[in-house]
This record gives structure tokens, sequence and C-alpha cells, in this order.
């Protein structure tokens, strides 16, 4: 596979509410190579510090060779993002790691909490390539409308059903994202998680109980997306070694790794 | 008339290698990792993850974590071990035309010594680094690389068992660098490389834990350079045999600096992971340098800011 190193142009930057980020980046080389649920590193500045580039999963491509990021600020590296401005250049390194795959089964769940949503846009468009939007459903999950508000719309606009759970109940149902998964009954489903490592669990545990396939996307802190420094590890399901998330992820069949 | 280009060749003993960079062991995986992100024909010498006899599954997870201007990592040594190397690693370096140096690492004084002969017989490995900073079991877990006496033996192993040059990299967590140093020198290393990583830590203070699950790991990037620059000076002032400067090194000023100290060549480390094409840079920017300066070769630098 292909990977890319390109300065990428900020072409537009969108704000919305519960500091949540979409930056649109001219990145023609990885816009054609990228598939759902593969990430690039992005550089966050000029400078020595922070050091490391920051993962982010693919929220979407787009024509003209569009990349798309979604990003909350969590800490010093997403907060000298955001302040970066439209017609600014950024470091953008990918398309890295395995992506999702496509569920032979008829109905497709995309399950995602926060921020880890973003990925979830860039694989329903890949999943209504070959589906009928009534077998892609999508449930979102968060701790308030704000971090989700204006998602569960562009789900909307492409005309999938899209089920939302906030912790206070300022959209949809109140309570959990898996409490939606909890009461489905299809025999055969594919389920495709991405968000906290507690609400993934939680969906494995949910998919071995019903007999469903399960791909979840896992984040850890990384160092170069590229399989070098071996720092992104996540312990196998055998308990008998490590998995890289760079490499042999982001997205892993909820089987390969171990639900601690 | 055209303006000839500096010269940029260099020996490490009997290794010939066509500009002073390489890749510092563990930051480029086994070459491939980056082969649609850097023209590795171009490298001074590719050095690749240590090798160990049996594979090794390293620490538990978190494994890094983020300081100022650096990183902390416990990868504890993860490696596909001699064999997969041999079988699965080695073909495409084969076919790559740049010296490939191999990394080993063992508990024992016979793991080293099983590893150089093995080694030894591959005609690609031009030569070894011998990574002394892990604990040796036999004795208590005290790292061969902290007692003189100790990296005498594993050197004079090694030496015994590979027919090519052997470097010998130096772990800067010891009182006195310059004595384990010359203790591999008088072994018969052909080199040394320094700075491995400095011994550190972080701490979580939102669930009041360390960062790494093992505790303390070693820092690297940009922050240690100044350390590092510090310990090449002082080692290549008493040994006779080359110095090699790791330590932060990101950019050509840097590489300039190490050489100016009295390395004969450098790994780029830690910047290979936020800078995917480092060493390419690093290695033009070298060639511009000297050509501003109007100097013919490489050579000119090792060593001159000592003599000033």
């Amino acid at each position: 596979m292909q990977i890319y190193q390109q300065k990428a142009e900020i072409l537009r930057t969108e704000k919305f509410t519960g500091d949540i980020y979409r930056f649109s980046l001219k990145a023609p080389d990885i816009a054609a190579e990228a598939r759902p649920g593969q990430f690039v590193m992005v550089r966050t500045g000029e400078g020595m510090d922070p050091l490391l580039r920051r993962p982010f999963s693919v929220h979407q491509v787009a024509e003209g060779g569009l990349v798309q990021i979604l990003f909350k600020i969590v800490g010093r590296g997403t907060q000298l993002l955001s302040r970066m401005q439209s017609g600014k250049y950024l470091d953008v390194l990918g398309p890295l790691g395995q992506g999702f795959t496509n569920g032979e089964n008829n109905q497709h769940f995309l399950v995602g909490g926060g921020i880890g949503i973003a990925p979830l846009l860039f694989l329903a468009k890949q999943l209504l390539k070959r589906n009928e939007p009534s077998a892609i459903k999508v449930l979102l999950g968060a701790r308030t409308e704000d971090e989700i508000g204006i998602l569960a719309e562009d789900f909307g606009s492409m005309g999938l059903e899209v089920l939302s759970a906030t912790e206070d109940g300022s959209l949809g149902q109140k309570g959990l994202v898996t409490d939606l998964l909890v009461p489905i009954n299809e025999t055969r489903a594919t389920v495709y998680g991405c968000g906290p490592y507690p609400m993934l669990r939680v969906v494995a545990g949910i998919c071995h109980t019903k007999g469903w396939g399960c791909q979840v996307s896992l984040e850890t802190i990384m160092a170069c997306g590229l399989a070098a420094c071996l720092g992104c590890t996540v312990l196998r399901s055998d308990l008998k070694g490590y998995v890289h998330v760079c490499k042999d992820g982001p997205v892993f069949n909820a089987d390969e790794v171990a639900w601690l | 008339m055209a303006v000839e280009l500096p010269d940029l060749k260099i020996n490490i003993g009997a290794l010939r290698l066509n500009n002073p960079v390489m890749t510092a062991s563990g930051t480029f995986g086994y070459g491939k990792e980056f082969a649609s992100l850097v023209n590795l024909h171009r490298l001074g010498a590719i050095i690749v993850k240590g090798i160990s006899l049996l594979p090794r599954p390293g620490n538990p997870p978190p494994r890094l974590a983020e300081t100022a201007c650096g990183m902390l990592n416990a990868i504890g040594l993860e490696n596909v071990g001699l064999e997969k190397f041999l079988s699965d690693k080695l073909p495409f370096l084969l076919g790559i035309d740049t010296p490939l140096i191999v990394n080993i690492l063992g508990d024992t004084l016979e793991d080293y010594q099983q590893l150089a002969a093995r080694l030894d017989e591959e005609e690609k490995v031009a030569a070894l680094e011998v990574n002394i900073s892990c604990p040796n079991v036999k004795h208590g877990g005290v790292a061969f690389g902290t007692d003189p006496d100790m990296a005498y033996n594993v050197t004079k192993g090694v030496r015994q068992h590979f027919s090519r040059p052997v470097i010998v990299k130096l772990s800067p967590n010891v009182t006195d660098i310059v004595m384990i140093a010359g203790a591999v020198e008088e072994a018969g290393a052909d080199a040394v490389s320094l700075i491995n990583t400095v011994l550190g830590m972080a701490i979580d203070i939102e669930f009041c834990r360390p960062k790494l699950a093992n505790i303390f790991g070693g820092l690297s990037g940009p922050a240690i350079k100044p350390i590092a620059l510090r310990m090449v000076w002082q080692v290549a002032d008493a040994v006779a045999i080359p110095v090699i400067g790791i330590g932060g090194i990101s950019t050509p000023e840097d590489a300039v600096e190490f050489m100016l100290a009295g390395a004969s060549a450098v790994q780029v480390g830690t910047a290979n992971f936020i800078n995917p094409k480092a060493t390419e840079e690093i290695i033009q920017g070298l060639e511009t340098y000297l050509t501003e300066k109007n100097m013919a070769s490489v050579q000119e630098l090792i060593g001159r800011a000592r003599r000033t």
C-alpha cells in the first residue's frame, strides 16, 4: 500500500459546538487511496513541542482531492491544530492502517460514541454503494447533543435512519449508545464500532451474545503510525502477545483483541 | 565550469558509506516500513530493529508517553527473533543497495555470540551494532552496558564470531561513558555509537500513576541532544575508533554539530517518526552546508570544533 507525506492546504475549517472541528484538506494522493477506517498522522505545528504527530481517522474524502478530519480538542496538539486557519498547510501522512471491511450480512449497524463517530461517515458512504439505505442504521451516542448534533444531520441527509442516545437526554434517548443496540432483533448483522474503549467493550459483548459480526476501530497513543516504533500495542485475545493499532488496525475484528 | 559537489563518503573501519547518515535501530522498522516515503538507496546505512535469538513480545501497554520536545518509550525490545528476521525481513533488504547494519541484543554472552556467528554467514549484513543496554539475566539483571568488564566481554565475544565491523552502542545511563567506551575499544570494537535513550519517567496526574506500564522508559528526541553531544565530544576525545553520534538529530544542522564534536557519522532516530523523510533531508542539507562552507569533503567536519 502506498503511503504519502503531503503538505496539505487547509481549504476550510468548521467549528461545531462541543470543541469539535472539521478541517477540509487538499491531499489528492491520500484522498485517492484512503479507505474507510484508515487514518492519517498530522503535525500540529512547525516546532518540536508537541513533538509527535497526532492520528486522526479519515472522516470523509470528497471530490477535488479533499480529505476531511473531524477532531475534538483534548490536549495541546488538538488545541494548536484548532487555531490553524484556512490557507495554511498541514504536514499529513497517510493513508495508514487497516480499515473496515464490508460485512457479508444484510444488516449493517454503525455505532459511534462521541468523536469516535468521525470515520463512520466515510464508511456509510461506501456501504451505500452496495446496499439499500434501509440496510444501514446509524447509532450515535454522546454526553450531550452538542457533540453529535451536526453529525446526526449528516447521516440523516444521506437517507439513513439515525438513532441517538445522550447521557443528559438532550438528543434522542437518555442513556448510552449501547442501550440502543441491545433491543435490536436481527439474526445476521455486522456492527462497525468506533468510540471509547469501555463503549467498544460493551458493543463487542453484545455482538458476541447475538452472534453478529463486529469490527471495532481502536485508539491508542501512537508515535509513528508506520509500525516502526511498536508503541501502539493492544493485548491479543489469546493474551499471549500484542497487536499494533497502526499496522494490524486501527480496525480489528472484535474477537482479535482482549477486552479487559 | 560545473561546481563539484562535496564528497559525502565516510569510512567506519572497513565499512564504506556513501554518506554519514544512518537510521537508528528501533526507529525505522526493518526498512520496508519506510519504502514508500524514503529512497532507501540514498541512505548511508540502514540499521534495523534490534534482533534477539528468540522473538520477544515486548512490554505491556502503555509503552509511550510524549514529553517536552521528546518522548519516552518502553517497548521492551519487541522483535521477530533471528529466524524470522532471516526468512521474512532480510529478503527485502537484499534488494536495497545500501549497507545493512543489524542491531543485536541478548540476555547472555552466549546469545550475543550465537547471533554474531549466524549473521556472519549473511554477506548482506555489512556490520553489527551491539546493543549492550539490556540486562544480563545471568548476572542478576545488571545491564552489560553499565559495567566495563561485562561490556568488554560482550564486545570480545561478538568480535570473535563476526568477521566484519562491530559497532557497540553505548548507554548514557552510566557514571562514566568514557570508561565503557575505552573498554569496548580495547575488546576490539571497530566503532562506538552513542547515545541510547536516557532513562526517565512521566506521571499521569489525572489517574495518579506512571504514564508507562513499565514505570521507567527511555527518553529520546530533541530534548536529549545536548546530553548526547556532550558525550560524543567526551568519547571522541578518549578513543581512537570512529564515533557515531545519536541523540535527537532531526535536522542537517544537528548532524553538523555532532560531526564537529567528533562524530564520523550520525544516526537519525525519533525524527523518523515525526518526519519520515528526515534522513534524506539531512543528507541533502549536509551537502548544501558543505558547499556553502567551501568544504570538499564531509570528513573535514569531523572533530573540527575541537581544533579551534
